[in-house]
This record gives C-alpha cells, structure tokens and sequence, in this order.
C-alpha cells in the first residue's frame, strides 16, 4: 500500500480511536441513558423541544420497530448489532472548537489538500471555528440572504419541526413510510437531526445546496434525516456529504432521505461517501444502512440520484423512485468501489405507476482486494404504467482475482405495452492497458485511477462540476495499493 | 546510449532471447529484422519493463545505468520510448486527457514542473497538424475506434512530444497503406537528431525504404545472426529470411 493511503486510513483510524474514548468518557451532558426503550425516544424529543405530535411520530414509530427483524436478504455479511448496547443521542462536539488550523492534526490537512478541498472547507472539516479565523461566515450570511429572497427553506429538520410544522407534518414519513423497513423505522424513532429543504412554486433554486454551508449538519451522527420538497415547477440541486474522510466513531449509519416532487419539478441529489472503511484486514468501518427515496407525485417531474460510494465497511442502500406522475422521469447514476475487506450491496427501485414514465440507471461497480461489489435493481412497471421505458446498464470492473462482483436485477411488468432493456458487462483491468499506461509515464497507482476514472465517466459527468474533480481524486484515493 | 551484452530473457519460463548482444549509440538508427517468433517483440518489452520478461542473464546498460534496476515508468521518464504494435484502447478516458496525464507524470518525475492543460494543448496541436492527427480524434477515447493507422499515427505523436532519447518502435509499418506509412516515416525521419538513437523493428523491408538505417541487425532464434548497413535490408527481401540465416550459420 502507498504511503498515501496508509496515511489516510492511519488518520482516520487514529481520530476514530480518539473520539470513541471521548464518547465514553467525556461527555456528562446531553446524553441518553444506554439501549433503545419510550424513555430514550422521549428524552431525543424533549431534547430536541419538539412538538407533542413529532414525539407521538417517533413512538409510533420505535413500537412498530420493537416488533420488526433485521433484513438478512442483502448479500452483506456482519456480526449481530445489538441495539441496547448504543447510546441513541448525545451531543456531537466534546472538544472545545480549535482556534486555528495549526492546531489541527497535520496528517489530516496532507489528506484535505490532496483532495483540493479549499481552504475553508478544510476549517469547516477538521472543527475549526471558521468564524475565528476565516471570512466565511459572511459567505454564509450572503448565501442565506440569497436565499431567504428565493423563498428557499434550507435548515436544520429539527429546526423546520419548530419553525415549519404544517409543512413538515404535510411531507414527513409520505415517502419513506415509518413502517417501512427494519433500519427507516429505526430511524423513524430516533433520529437525531437532518436537513429540510422546500422549494416553494416555480422557483429555481438559485444555488446549489450543500450541507458544506451547514457545518453542523455534517456532525448530526447516525441517524439523519433529510426531507427535501420541490413545490410545482421548483428546481433543486442538493449535494450531500463530502468527499474528505469522514472522522466518525459510529459503528451504524442509518439515515433516511425522502425527495418530493410535485408537478413539473426536478429534483437532483448528488452524494459522495468515504466514510471509514475499515483497515486493510477488514477491522472497523461503518455500517451504512441507508433508506433513500424519492417520490415523482406530479406530473412531469423528474427525481436524479448521483452516487459516488467508495467509503464504510458495508454499505446497504438504493435510492430509489417512485414514479407516480404521468410522464415523470427518475435516473439513477452510481459509482460504488469496494477495495480490501469492504461489501457494498447497492442499486435502485424504479417503481413506475404513471403513463410514459421513464427511468434510466447506470451502474458502475469496481471492486478490489477482497471485497464483493452487488448491484441489486428492481424494475416495476404497474398496471396502469401505460408506455413505461426503463433503461438500465450495469458494468462491473474487477481489480485482482480475490474480488467478486454480482448483479441482481429484478424486472416485474404487468403492463404489455412497457419496455424494458437491461444490459451488463463484467471486465478486468487488462494488463496491457496497465503497461501501455506505465511506459508512456504514469504510475502504477495513476494508471489505475485514469483507467477507473475512464469506466465510470458516464456516472462522473453527472456530478456537479467542483464536486466532480474531488470524485475524480477521490476514486484514486480509495484504490491505493490495488494493484501490484 | 544503449549496450545489450549477452542477454538472455524467458517468458512463462520459456526461453526467447538466448545471448542477444547490441549496441546502439546516440544518434543512430538501427533495424532489427527477423522472422515471426525471432524475439523481436520480447526485445521491446524488456527494454520498456514489461512484467513477464524475465531476465536469466546478461545485462542492459542505458546510458550507464542498469536497465533492469528501473520501473517502467521511470524508463519512460529517463527517456524511453514503446511505439507499440498493437496500441491498446482506454475507455472513458480522452486522448488529450491520456496526453496530459503523461506528460506531467514524466515532468513529475524529472523534476521538473508541471504544464497547464493551455500549453499541453498549444504543444499538441502544433505537432498533431503534421502528423494529421485531427481535433477530433484528441476528444475522443484512447484508441477507442481508432483505425490502424490513426492508432498508429498517434503513437507517432507520442513520441513526438516525449522527445525520447532512445524510441523502439515495433512494427510500426504494419497495418498502414502506403500514404500511412509515408506519413509516419515523415514523422520519424523529422525525429532524428544527434542526441537521440532510434530501434525499428519490422519484418519487412519496406519500411527501411523510408526510414534508412545506419545499421541491420538480423534477429533469430533469440540472437543476432547477422548484421551490415542499410543494404542487409535488401539483401533480405532479395533472398529471404531462411537463407540469410543459413549463410549466417
């Protein structure tokens, strides 16, 4: 492995070590007593100062929960999680903020500008108070400015729960319902805090949102909860996380992102996840259970989700569309890589219950190492989806012999008059386009990322442009020490 | 700039190159010429590092150094090039991308500082022109689609703008029609410079008739058997491979 990679994972695993012994020991307030029972899904609430129906929602919602089993379908292999055995909230930050970036860990920084994350954003990343030394709280100021003058709702959900409750109350749980599967319900029950977007009619959102601008959302922990709603003819571009490593001490990640679009309105959701991975023996890592879903209920709209995964020990999720509105599009772009230890089971749900919907997914999985790589897809076309079109391409790139790659498409039509194509490819990297690379210069470990970067192109273009360029570095970054 | 004494090289355990000696010096041309399964192609990848080629004896000294001690990519670097037969394709990845990505990495490793994409483009354009590698093809993906001779004119290029000190090339001729071939020798001959020293390997004559040579070599059975000037070319094509090689005997 280069000393690049070492560097990152050491780093990640040194923080991840720091900030489990501080989560044990440090913190005297604002945590709930260990295990999951009414009493711990009261104490979230009444901390959070919410409303007595939000409390009544998350009851509902851990009863229905006590009652559920953990899904064993997914080809992800783990040892048994038990839930009393978790603290279900405390209060993120235990260490006073730092005041610069020399006191920020210099490994840390090393990794951030290899990535070309600005300046800023590093501050923002590595805790440090950026009103403290950076002018970028102005920056934010403009940025709210902007949009409070488009009628754009961008917050804290715990935020929207006080401040906007006929809308929250209107969207929440419609897409995602709180009994809809074992980890959603979980979520249902505890979550500690999100984003809410709203978009209200006709706006396009004059800027691309991004939890970048929204520092604490980023340290929310485990259980996020995001609602973004495009109102009639609205357009929203949202990008979630970040591509630096993630310093995160959790074990499970369970979030729940539901996506509402109304008449004519388009919704665009980007991710990249690097969360911790695991070591190179397959030790640590996050388990990333995530429930995302977007709903096309007017007519004309359009749901697009962008996936760059190459982070957690496990990853488990499939954004997905419904596509209710007639002639509603949903599109569904992922890049997942898996290197050493790492399980990535992923894929999406095209749902199509309008006429002429369209859906289009393209797959991109890489796997090295050890790691198994799934695409797992269900097309479903109802009765009355009259002329539903799906395209789908998954291709699966294998670095080394030890690795697997498994595409598993389900396609259910009940309509004739639908069309459905589906097609996959599975390749190695050859060793001739390695040495072709090698002699005219690259190294090794750049010639298998130019040559990675070349299959997922497709999937990157996708990203918006600056978060692109961090991708590109990125999926470098993620398959250090493959080869050779 | 290149001395080969006595090399002897094995793939998957089999025997190719059994005592090969050469020595090429700065500003010369040499041919090496042989029959299918002489070892000429296994030549060019130990020069250029390919993992396989094993060397079992001998030694290869490149400018002073030992070859053998060097990556590929740091051949690349110390000014080795590989016009290869068969170019291989790279998906996803445009040829002005993979032509940046090179040239940088070579600076990189030089030490010397890296080109912006407006230089590298203004460089590649002016030696594209005459080698009539079009906008066109520098969008699209690396050899993805490409002709025979468009692949091969881009391995021209390549070279062109490397500017190795010692450029192997490997057939180049094969696959080209004669206004091809006479592009691509254009583009060799314009190379040739004191400093630099150049390999052709081919199977056939009919290259040399562009790209004369200071020296023949005859390849078979994995060693040189015969050498001369310029005129062992025609001698070759005039009696054949098997002849040649008896009378060498």
């Amino acid at each position: 492995m280069s000393s690049a990679a070492l560097e990152t994972k050491q780093q990640v695993a040194e923080l991840g070590e720091k900030y489990k012994y501080g989560f044990v020991t440090d913190i005297e307030m604002e945590r709930a007593p260990k295990g999951l029972n009414e009493d711990t899904v009261r104490f979230i609430s009444g901390k959070k100062g919410e409303p007595e129906w939000m409390l009544e929602w998350r009851l509902g919602a851990f009863r229905r929960w006590v009652s559920m089993k953990e899904p064993t379908w997914s080809k992800v292999h783990y040892p048994s999680i038990d839930y009393q055995d978790a603290y279900y909230f405390a209060a993120p930050k235990n260490q006073p903020k730092k005041q610069s970036l020399d006191e920020v860990d210099p490994k840390l920084l090393e990794t951030y500008n290899k990535l070309g994350i600005p300046l800023s954003e590093q501050m923002a990343l590595a805790g440090v108070a950026v009103d403290a030394v950076f002018d970028s709280v102005s920056v934010a100021t403009t940025f709210k400015e902007k949009l409070n003058e488009a009628g754009v709702i961008f917050c804290p959900i715990s935020e929207a729960i006080r401040d906007y409750p006929e809308l929250v109350r209107k969207y929440l749980g419609t897409v995602v319902p709180v009994t809809d599967n074992f980890f959603a319900t979980l979520n249902s029950a505890v979550f500690s805090d999100g984003t809410f977007v709203y978009v209200p009619k006709g706006v396009r959102c004059p800027m691309e949102l991004s939890t970048y601008f929204r520092i604490n959302a980023s340290e929310t922990g485990q259980f996020e909860r995001t609602l973004i709603v495009a109102d009639e003819g609205a357009y929203v571009s949202y990008l979630e996380g970040c591509t630096a490593p993630k310093r995160d001490e959790n074990q499970l990640h369970a979030a729940v992102v539901e996506l509402v679009a109304l008449d004519h309105a388009e919704i665009k959701y980007s991710t990249v996840q690097n969360w911790y991975p695991g070591d190179e023996d397959g030790k640590g890592g996050i388990y990333n259970f995530v429930t995302k879903r977007g709903d096309c209920r007017g007519a004309r709209s359009k749901i697009s989700w962008t996936q760059v995964e190459t982070g957690s020990a496990i990853t488990w999720k499939y954004p997905s569309c419904i596509l209710r509105g007639d002639e509603s599009v949903g599109e569904f772009y992922s890049i997942a890589i898996a290197n050493n230890f790492q399980q990535a089971d992923t894929g999406t749900k095209m749902i199509h219950l309008g006429r002429n919907t369209r859906s289009r997914i393209i797959s991109k999985g890489i796997s090295a190492g050890r790691a198994q790589n799934t695409y797992r897809g269900l097309v479903s076309v109802y009765g009355k989806a009259d002329n539903a079109r799906n395209f789908t391409q998954c291709d699966s790139l294998l670095i080394g012999s030890e690795c697997g790659a498994h595409t598993v498409p389900y396609i259910e039509s009940r309509n004739p008059s639908a069309r459905v194509e589906h097609e996959a490819t599975t390749s190695k990297i050859a060793e001739d386009q390695l040495f072709y690379c090698l002699q005219r210069g690259l190294g090794q470990e750049e010639a298998v990322a130019l040559i990675v970067n070349g299959f997922c192109k497709e999937v990157l273009q996708q990203l918006p442009m600056e978060f692109a360029v961090e991708a590109q570095k990125l999926v470098g970054i993620s398959l250090e020490g493959s080869v050779g | 700039m290149l001395e080969i004494k006595n090399l002897h090289v094995a793939v998957d355990g089999k025997d190719i190159l059994r005592g090969l000696s050469l020595r090429v010096d700065a500003g010369e041309v040499h041919a090496i010429m042989g029959p299918n399964g002489s070892g000429k192609s296994t030549l060019s990848y130990v020069l250029a590092g390919r993992a396989g080629y094993e060397i079992t004896e001998g030694s290869i000294r490149y400018r002073g150094k030992d070859l053998a001690a060097l990556a590929p990519e740091e051949r690349a670097a110390e000014g080795i090039f590989l016009a290869m037969q068969y170019p291989v394709e790279i998906p996803g990845v445009t040829t002005m991308m993979f032509l940046k990505s090179a040239i940088n990495a070579q600076r990189r490793a030089r030490g010397e500082t890296e080109l912006d994409a407006v230089a590298i483009l203004k460089a590649v354009r002016k030696k594209a022109a005459t080698l009539n590698v079009s906008e066109e093809m520098l969008k699209r993906a690396l050899n993805v689609g490409f002709s025979g001779g468009e692949k091969k004119r881009l391995e021209i290029l390549q070279m062109a703008l490397f500017e190795p000190r010692l450029a192997i090339l490997d057939e180049t001729d094969s696959g080209l029609d004669i206004d091809a071939l006479r592009l691509v020798a254009e583009g060799v001959n314009s190379m040739r410079a004191p400093g630099r020293a150049m390999l052709l390997i081919t199977h056939y004559q009919r290259l040399l008739d562009y790209i004369v040579p200071d020296r023949v070599h005859v390849l078979a059975k994995g060693r040189i058997v015969a050498e001369g000037g310029k005129e062992l070319a025609l001698e070759l094509e005039a009696k054949g491979y098997e002849q040649i090689i008896r009378d060498a005997a």
